[in-house]
């Protein structure tokens, strides 16, 4: 990875605790965001009554809410959506010394792209004011609509220099696959503020959410995000995204990890047949991978074997690739201190709990 | 390099079975002769050509090993007498099994496909099984109505030298999907295989975020392929439902079997109420149930990681030797298999995993 262009701004002292990769703030109802916008797209946004999305495409969840049962406040606003409430369950609990925001507001792949832009600007204005001032504990990603690139970067330009916000969000299940064309402007404008972009499992996309057609179940959705994983991983680095954006960084979030050393093997034997097709893809893909890209643990993959998972990590080839993420407050949830499940080195686990996510979100 | 010149394979070992090898044709002409009047009309009206497909694109360097070119002409694998050569004789083989990729259920006028499929199975029957006692054969089927696919199992399933039945990974609708259930039901009545494998095309985007750019992504997004599909054949219960199906992925890569069953394990444990007809880890369906063939290895560049990643199968009866011929795979027969197999191992599955599989006879 390059070393990074400026140290972003100090923002809280400096971590102690574990870094969280990915929890999810939500918000206290779908008027929330009015405030935050517009007269013309209030008006708008009463008139559509929270549509988003491409219909069709969900599978109804195991649990209410998504969430852990015991993530409900007491003050009655959903999982999540409490600050104070978040505070204690979450970050005093695990001591946890910075955690990132992931919010889920149904905004990144609306079909109406002006309106999805507009509220994306009220979600990142929503974020700033009422989650990463008052808890320093806190860093969030900025919220875009990513199936337009320049509608995204200025967003990003707007929003990304502000000390709060460490990466620029985009639900896997998009409409291409993220090496395409119509994305580059995202990836453009992340470079220039020095952001990652974080792909987080979820969103719509634009067909079955699988190559094959139409799943029946959810188990199905959730397990397949791993495979949609893959394949956007596969698109960024065959489109020779880490050769035109050598400063991008990319977080794959809560896609699982284990997958990932087959997956290199497979790519470095295709391309040594195939390159000819990809003349930009200079090296071996999983050296890009091992340089521009990192993963989250949560949900923590957990062979019969438990050994079997120190070799999963050994066939990574890096001791840097993996961030600590507890998934809060949804129901497949990672405690710190119960999740892995072999103890592992000291050294090796630091990396994963702390510093690994430390020098990727470039974080005090 | 001429077809005379391809280094002899040192002997395996005695009883080799290959389990894909992949009878093609010159053209739609060699059909011809097996069709009804109607559809010869047909095919010389609309100057058909065959199904299109993109999975084996002429010149990629994966789609044929240079020397498979038949010296009488026409595309590698077309003359059997030379695919013989090339692989039964050459690996002082007991059996071969032959997958033709002829994609007929890409083709959407249903009642051309099952003709089409008919004729296929008829020319496999006529001019390759009946020519060397050693070849077995996947049954071609359409899969546009099942009805359509069961009538052409009843036809020919009994027909000797039929094992299996093809169906290529890229389908319409997952494979566990009950609207595919009438064709497990037919292969079961009949004691067939199915052979799940790579290729096909049913209008679907090669990648559940969309179509890729290129080849080499449809090569290796194709492993996510079987991923989903295997992950549907799970949770639709189908292994329950037909209790003594036996499942072959086909030219599917095998390494990212071991973090898939976690991941499936994981999410059943939570998710089981969804699918109470899943009654077992769906590890334990998978390895009763299922095999994969060998070719492509996926090798990473430590070897040993290759020899770990089987022994996480959790099983030595989970792989079945293949060549793929004509593609190309390895340079030498070293290379054919991983190395650092036990004795044992490597017995199982250049030879015993699939007399057991396809129930092939001991040949002294």
């Amino acid at each position: 990875m390059q070393a990074p262009a400026t140290e972003r701004e100090s923002f809280s002292t400096a971590t102690e605790g574990v870094i969280d990769a990915d929890i999810h703030n939500d918000l206290p109802s779908r008027e929330t965001l009015l405030t935050y916008l517009p007269a013309r797209w209030r008006r708008h946004h009463e008139l559509m009554s929270g549509r988003s999305g491409r219909p069709g495409s969900y599978y109804p969840r195991s649990i209410t809410g998504n969430a852990r049962t015991d993530s409900w406040p007491p003050s009655g606003l959903p999982p999540g959506a409490d600050l104070p409430f978040l505070r204690e369950q979450l970050l005093d609990r695990y001591n946890i010394g910075c955690g990132i925001l992931n919010p889920f507001v149904g905004i990144g792949g609306h079909q109406d792209i002006e309106y999805g832009a507009a509220l994306a600007r009220a979600a990142n204005d929503w974020l700033i004011a009422e989650w990463l001032d008052p808890e320093p504990r806190l860093r969030a990603s900025i919220v875009v609509q990513y199936e337009d690139g320049e509608l995204a970067a200025e967003e990003i330009d707007r929003v990304g220099e502000h000390p709060g916000f460490v990466q620029v969000l985009i639900l896997s299940r998009t409409c291409e696959p993220l090496g395409r064309r119509k994305y580059w402007k995202i990836y453009e404008a992340a470079e220039r503020h020095g952001l990652p972009i974080g792909i987080h499992f979820g969103g719509t996309g634009s067909g079955p959410i699988t190559s094959v057609g139409w799943a029946s179940y959810y188990i199905e959705d959730h397990v397949g995000a791993s495979q949609v994983m893959q394949s956007q991983l596969i698109s960024l680095v065959c489109e020779g995204i880490f050769e035109r954006f050598p400063g991008l960084r990319v977080a794959l979030i809560e896609g699982g990890f284990a997958w990932l050393p087959p997956l290199m093997w497979r790519l470095d034997r295709a391309w040594e047949k195939l390159c000819e097709e990809v003349p930009l893809v200079r090296r071996a893909p999983s050296e890009y991978i091992r340089e521009h890209v990192r993963l989250t643990t949560q949900p923590m993959e957990e062979p019969t074997n438990p050994r079997h998972f120190l070799k999963a990590l050994e066939h990574m080839g890096s001791e840097d690739l993996l961030m600590f993420a507890t998934d809060y407050p949804h129901w497949d949830f990672d405690a710190p201190d119960l999740a892995f499940p072999i103890r592992l080195p000291e050294v090796l686990q630091r990396k994963i709990l702390v510093e690994n996510a430390r020098a990727f979100y470039r974080l005090p | 390099m001429a077809m005379t010149d391809r280094p002899t394979w040192a002997p395996l070992t005695t009883g080799v079975i290959d389990c894909d090898i992949h009878p093609s044709m010159h053209s739609v002409e060699v059909l011809v002769p097996y069709l009804a009047e109607h559809w010869r009309a047909y095919i010389r009206v609309s100057a058909f050509k065959g199904p299109v497909v993109t999975s084996y694109p002429r010149n990629m360097p994966t789609s044929a090993q240079p020397s498979t070119k038949p010296p009488s002409g026409g595309p590698p694998g077309s003359d059997p007498k030379v695919v013989c050569q090339q692989t039964l004789d050459a690996l002082n083989a007991t059996y071969g099994i032959l997958n033709c990729d002829y994609a007929v259920q890409t083709v959407h006028n249903p009642d051309f496909s099952a003709a089409l499929a008919s004729a296929v199975n008829d020319w496999l029957s006529a001019e390759w099984l009946t020519r060397d006692s050693r070849l077995r054969a996947s049954l071609v089927v359409s899969t546009q109505h099942p009805d359509l696919a069961v009538r052409e199992i009843e036809r020919v399933g009994d027909l000797s030298g039929f094992v299996q039945v093809y169906l290529p990974v890229h389908s319409s609708i997952p494979y566990g999907n009950r609207y595919y259930w009438p064709i497990y039901e037919a292969a079961s009545r009949h004691d067939l295989a199915i052979g799940i494998h790579f290729g096909g095309a049913a209008g679907h985007p090669f990648t559940p975020v969309g179509w890729p750019s290129y080849y080499i992504e449809e090569y290796v997004g194709m492993a996510q392929a079987f991923q989903t599909q295997l992950v549907s054949l799970v949770c639709e219960g189908v292994f329950d439902q037909f209790p003594t199906l036996r499942v072959a992925l086909i030219e599917s890569g095998f390494t990212w079997l071991p973090s898939l069953m976690w991941r499936l394990d994981k999410d059943w444990k939570a998710l089981r109420r969804e699918v109470p007809w899943v009654r077992m880890l769906p590890s334990e369906y998978i390895r009763e149930h299922v095999r994969l063939t060998i070719q492509p290895q996926d090798a990473p560049a430590e070897p040993r990681w290759l020899i770990e990643t089987i022994e996480e199968l959790g099983s030595d009866e989970l792989l079945m030797f293949s060549t793929d011929h004509p593609h190309w795979h390895f340079e030498t027969h070293e290379e054919a298999i991983p190395q650092g197999l036990s004795d044992a191992v490597r017995q199982r599955v250049l030879v015993e995993n699939a007399r057991a599989f396809y129930r092939l006879q001991t040949v002294d």
